[in-house]
């Protein structure tokens, strides 16, 4: 969307000027069919080196070369977000109406993109392995009830959960990074990615400095999210925003961009120990960002939602979302994925209820 | 009643933030009728109980003042229906505290109902009349606009126990304020009932929060709290309003004082009390291409 | 379809909520009358063409009985009763028109074709909250700033489009009402059930006979209330055309007149605005009501380094639109609402086509029965052409492009209408400036198509003149010192 006139796919690339950007090959490919007009003018200021309509001053023009400016510029380029609009938005696509056979689906879907989580400083061993046992049959006595997506827990309980779940599709996911806070010093976050995944994690969730990017340090945001990008190897890679800290949606939009370049699979909300966590006007402006980052890459990101997604009303509410604003492509565990632990038994409870047309007890399913 | 039917008595308690607790401090005072009658015990708040009633409005102010204007109409205008519904029981309660014929207190309350609605249909009103654009000389878009104070301290009427208080209230909540009330001493028991409505209506709790108990006792540290905005000296006595308005200057309180003769309740207001408990809020904006 | 695995309901909303009567008379003094010298017509779904009831239509004869009735109300009793009274029974109208807002809802989308989630979500808790802010201003018109003794006029002939046929009835009759004038409501052809509804509602009131009266009718009906010397006051809204044959025929009666009239208003999206909502803005601006708006943003005037990104982004989310069953709760445009305005509709983008603009609709099916017209944008839109500058009153974009602020301005600006603009920008103080240099009653900043009771409406230029909402309202319905 938001075409610079005269650019379109296979038009100028744009080279960021910042040394891992363009080392990387899949960033360097953000071409401008991009489409957004700070992205473009950007490309022709640093490539054709000369000032597009602001005319900066030479020393202004060094400035644009050094990689902080040239992605602040790009992420400042990107439109705003107005607050009213996004959340009416949210709020009109949360009253559309879903078709009964469509529910059943919706409701089976939800369950396979959900990524079963415990984050507890409590957690041990043996809850994290009953956990994967609902993780892998939901309701075992149901067999045609998918699996979840992912367990996702600390590193260290890793190893348990790949016991529990060896044999099955269900992914482990480990948050890394020094979860919630990220508070810690770039090794002691490699190390803690490291660990994740030579233990076995298939999914690193990693959390964003909130601190550096609200303080407009993007290139170190940029520099720890490539660093983990290239820490976590094969692992499929979840940038937390953390979009209760971020405060605007136009902060969501420039993080979610921030995270893309630098190589995130999946772009997510929230780690769920901060309120607000995610909200359906959050995931609307994530989804776009994701929607318009895919279209202008060609390399697809995925969007996670987590926090306070407790009822099978909600996770409808933002698969809706997801197919008005992203597109049916979306609407796959590969793109898309709700972080929750008390929803899956309100899922089941619906299930049921669909099939059978009885309400369920609320004691009917375990509670690990 | 029924022939030898013994009656279930109420028990009168504080209102703040929304639940009807005792004093924290388990005291209780007697209430007499006009003429000697028991009436009831009510509770005697302590200057804890309004500490708890100033946090609870303080809680309960800023979601009240965002709502927008149109909702705190409803909400108001909500109460006058659960007051009208509650005629009879507002009435006897009149009647008994005041000493005043059932003809006279069933008036009254037709009076306090319609008080409410007179406040309720101001509420997006307010900055029509009170707010505005300001043509000032150069290019700026210029524009005033009221907004509620904070939480306003009320020490409400003591002889008017009905339509006194809701002469006192409703201008103050309107706008966007909460306000922690001090009921009539002598005559408070219709303030408890005007509570139960209130706590019945679509009203968010903290919005409005009585006590009962001595004015004396609960008026000096009201007027000293550091976190009240704002004083209506409605039932203030005189023997204390010079002090009270000297502990109401260490925050610079806006001060409403009490009218001398006291006003005739009953009479229709101005805007008058509303405009009081508001301050201005001018936004200076550049208009350029 | 895009929905192929997740398919939306049809969720219709349940009829059973009205029970529409087989045929209405007219609602005079207080009484369903039969008409005098008028006769009957069939008011039917643009949606289904299926006939909902029979309606009077009043004649000369039974517009006096009305006009006399709305006299002896407004002498004998309303405008005698003090304000805080009349405050009271408008505010019951305002809490019955809230209990009974689904099967108004519901009866709003038969009769006229427009979706359920806009009459359920915006005509009818809006009718509702103008009668709740005017009940308000009935006991403190001291305090509007109109003077300082403010009367009423008198009685008050309306005349209301098929639009908004609930709201523009609470636009006109609540502030009339408030300011102690007694009405004569004159509703459109196609669209008379809510007002009659309406009628049930002030007699669940109690309100005294003949403080409203309502005659249905066609174009003639309204004629003659118009032109009815007992009428003290004009309140008309409907296309300019008729306005200005009203303002010609009430020359020398020294009726008061207010009117609101056509547009063809500008939705300027700037190259820094915030595009993801200015994308649902122009959405909402245009199809909003299947463009049935007098405030419709029409034509979309978009700064040359965005216009291609905006219009891709627009095709895109046109082709989410939902358009069919008016009860259907997922609907987003419902039918036309009447085969006229259908042939209006289609003659003008025949004309956008001939003259020259690229036509494009998404991919959409239209109902075999009803009156329909898929979403259509046209770009490439020369200012000159018929669909530029002619209010097409339907589901049609017209396209064109600016480079400057100036240059915006100035577009903006050339029409004979000006009701109302839009401006999307993330920069205030040109929002701000913009605004303040268009022609237009409304200029909506960052939103479109929006509406409060307290906010003023109407029009500049030939979309009319006087004001409903705000205290700019009340001033239509109050004597002042220029009256004689």
């Amino acid at each position: 969307m938001l075409a610079h006139p005269g650019t379109g796919p296979g038009g100028p690339r744009v080279r960021l000027g910042h040394p891992r950007l363009s080392a990387e090959p899949r960033l360097a490919a953000v071409t401008s069919s991009v489409k957004l007009a700070g992205l473009a003018e950007l490309a022709e200021r640093t490539e054709e080196g000369h000032a597009g309509g602001l005319c900066p001053a030479p020393a202004d023009l060094f400035e644009l070369t050094r990689p902080e400016a040239s992605l602040r510029r790009l992420l400042h380029g990107l439109p705003g977000v107005d607050q009213v609009g996004a959340e009416g938005r949210a709020a009109s696509l949360a009253t559309r109406s879903i078709k009964a056979a469509s529910k059943l689906w919706a409701i089976d879907t939800a369950i396979s993109m959900l990524d079963l989580t415990t984050l507890e400083g409590a957690d041990t061993p043996a809850k994290v392995t009953s956990l994967c046992g609902k993780a892998r049959r939901p309701d075992p006595s149901d067999p045609s009830v998918p699996a979840v997506a992912a367990v996702c827990i600390y590193p260290d309980l890793v190893p348990a959960a790949k016991v529990a779940l060896a044999g099955s599709p269900v992914k482990t996911a480990a948050v890394a990074t020094a979860f919630p806070s990220g508070r810690a010093s770039l090794a002691v976050k490699l190390a803690d990615v490291a660990d994740a995944v030579s233990a076995g994690a298939e999914e690193v969730d990693m959390v964003i400095d909130r601190g550096a990017f609200l303080s407009g340090h993007y290139a170190k945001v940029l520099d720890e999210v490539q660093a983990v990008r290239e820490a976590s190897r094969q692992a499929c890679l979840k940038v937390i925003l953390e979009t209760g800290e971020l405060s605007t949606y136009d902060n969501v939009r420039r993080a979610s961009w921030l995270a893309m370049i630098g190589g995130a699979d999946f772009i997510k909300t929230s780690t769920g120990k901060v309120s607000p966590a995610s909200t359906l006007p959050v995931a609307l402006v994530m989804l776009e960002a994701a929607r318009d980052f895919t279209e202008a890459t060609g390399r697809a990101v995925g969007v996670k939602v987590a926090g306070g997604i407790r009822t099978t009303k909600d996770a409808i509410k933002y698969l809706v979302v997801v197919n008005e604003v992203a597109g049916e492509e979306w609407l796959d565990p590969s793109r898309f994925r709700i972080g929750a632990s008390g929803l899956l038994n309100d899922l089941l409870m619906q299930r049921s209820k669909q099939r059978t047309g009885v309400y369920a007890g609320s004691e009917d399913w375990s509670i690990e | 009643m029924a022939e030898g039917r013994l009656g279930v008595r109420k028990t009168y308690k504080l209102y703040i933030g929304g639940a009807f607790p005792r004093s924290e401090s388990g005291r209780s005072y007697e209430v007499k009728g006009a003429g000697g009658e028991f009436l009831a015990n009510v509770a005697l708040g302590s200057r804890k109980d309004l500490r708890d009633a100033v946090v609870a409005a303080r809680k309960a102010q800023p979601a009240w003042a965002k709502a927008t204007a149109y909702l705190r109409g409803q909400v108001l205008y909500r109460a006058a229906e659960m007051m009208e519904g509650r005629r009879g029981q507002l009435a006897l309660a009149v009647a008994a505290a005041e000493g005043v014929g059932s003809g006279d207190a069933a008036s009254g309350v037709d009076t306090a109902v319609d008080r409410m609605v007179w406040y309720a249909g101001w509420s997006d009103k307010l900055a029509q009349v009170a707010g505005g654009t300001n043509p000032v000389a150069g290019p700026y878009f210029n524009f005033s606009i009221p907004e509620p104070t904070g939480v306003v301290g009320i020490l409400a009427p003591e002889s008017s126990s009905l339509v006194g208080l809701v002469s006192v209230l409703a201008p103050v909540i309107v706008s966007g304020n909460a306000a922690v009330v001090v009921a009539s001493e002598a005559r408070p028991t219709p303030a408890v009932e005007l509570a139960e409505v209130l706590a019945t209506s679509d009203l968010p709790g903290g919005v409005v929060n009585i006590l009962t108990g001595r004015t004396a006792e609960l008026a000096p540290v009201l007027a000293a709290h550091r976190d009240v905005e704002a004083l209506d000296l409605a039932g203030a006595p005189e023997a204390l309003e010079v002090d009270l308005e000297v502990a109401a200057a260490g925050n610079v309180k806006r001060v409403l004082r009490r009218r001398k003769p006291e006003p005739d309740w009953a009479a229709q207001p101005g805007p008058e009390r509303m405009l009081h408990f508001l301050e201005t809020k001018t936004v200076w904006h550049p208009m350029g291409l | 379809m895009a929905f192929s695995r997740f398919a939306y309901a049809p969720a219709p909303e349940s009829r059973s909520a009205v029970n529409i009567r087989p045929s209405y008379g007219l609602f005079i003094a207080g009484e369903w009358a039969s008409p005098l010298d008028g006769g009957h017509f069939k008011t039917e779904s643009p949606s289904s063409q299926e006939v909902l009831a029979e309606v009077s239509s009043a004649g000369p004869e039974d517009v006096d009985r009305a006009v006399r009735a709305a006299r002896r109300a407004y002498e004998e009793t309303w405008a005698p009763m003090p304000g805080k009274e009349r405050a009271k029974y408008i505010f019951r109208v305002a809490r019955l028109i809230q209990e009974r807002s689904r099967e108004l809802a519901v009866l709003e989308s038969l009769d006229n074709g427009k979706p359920i989630k806009e009459s359920r979500d915006v005509d009818v808790p809006l009718a509702a909250a103008h009668f709740f802010y005017h009940a308000g201003w009935a006991d403190k018109l001291a305090y509007a700033g109109l003077g300082p003794d403010p009367r009423p006029i008198g009685v008050v002939g309306q005349v209301i489009p098929w639009n908004f046929p609930l709201l523009m009835a609470a636009w006109k009759l609540a502030p009339a009402l408030a300011t102690g004038n007694t009405c004569v409501l004159k509703p459109a052809e196609t669209t008379p059930l809510s007002a009659l509804v309406l009628a049930e509602i002030f007699e669940q009131a109690d309100l005294p006979p003949g403080v409203v009266n309502i005659v249905t009718g066609d174009g003639g009906t309204g004629a003659t209330l118009v032109a009815h010397p007992g009428i003290d006051k004009v309140a008309f809204t409907g296309s300019t055309e008729v306005g200005k044959h009203i303002l010609g025929a009430l020359a020398g009666t020294g009726k008061r007149i207010t009117l609101e009239l056509g547009g063809k208003a500008a939705n300027i999206v700037f190259d820094d605005a915030p595009l993801s909502q200015a994308v649902e803005g122009i959405v909402n601006g245009i199809f909003f009501n299947q463009g049935h708006v007098c405030c419709a943003g029409s034509r979309l005037l978009v700064q040359e380094p965005v216009a291609e990104g905006v219009v891709e982004a627009l095709k895109r989310r046109l082709a989410t639109l939902r358009l069919g069953d008016p009860l259907d709760k997922n609907t987003d445009i419902g039918a036309i609402n009447s085969p006229q305005q259908l042939e209006k509709i289609r003659e003008l983008a025949a004309a956008g086509e001939a003259e020259g603009a690229e036509r494009w609709s998404p991919a959409c099916q239209i109902p075999e029965r009803g009156y329909w017209f898929p979403p259509t944008v046209f770009t490439g839109v020369a200012p000159g052409q018929r669909i530029a500058r002619e209010e097409i009153f339907g589901p049609v974009l017209s396209v064109l492009t600016f480079r400057t602020p100036e240059e915006a301005i100035e577009k903006a600006n050339n029409t004979t209408y000006g009701l109302s603009a839009g401006v999307w920008t993330d920069k205030g103080s040109r929002a701000l400036q913009v605004a303040s240099r268009l022609k237009a009653g409304v200029v909506w900043a960052n939103t479109f198509n929006r509406f409060d009771p307290a906010s003023p409406f109407g029009g500049y230029r030939e979309s009319g003149f006087g004001r409903e909402g705000g205290r700019q309202g009340l001033s239509q319905y109050l004597k002042g010192a220029l009256d004689g």
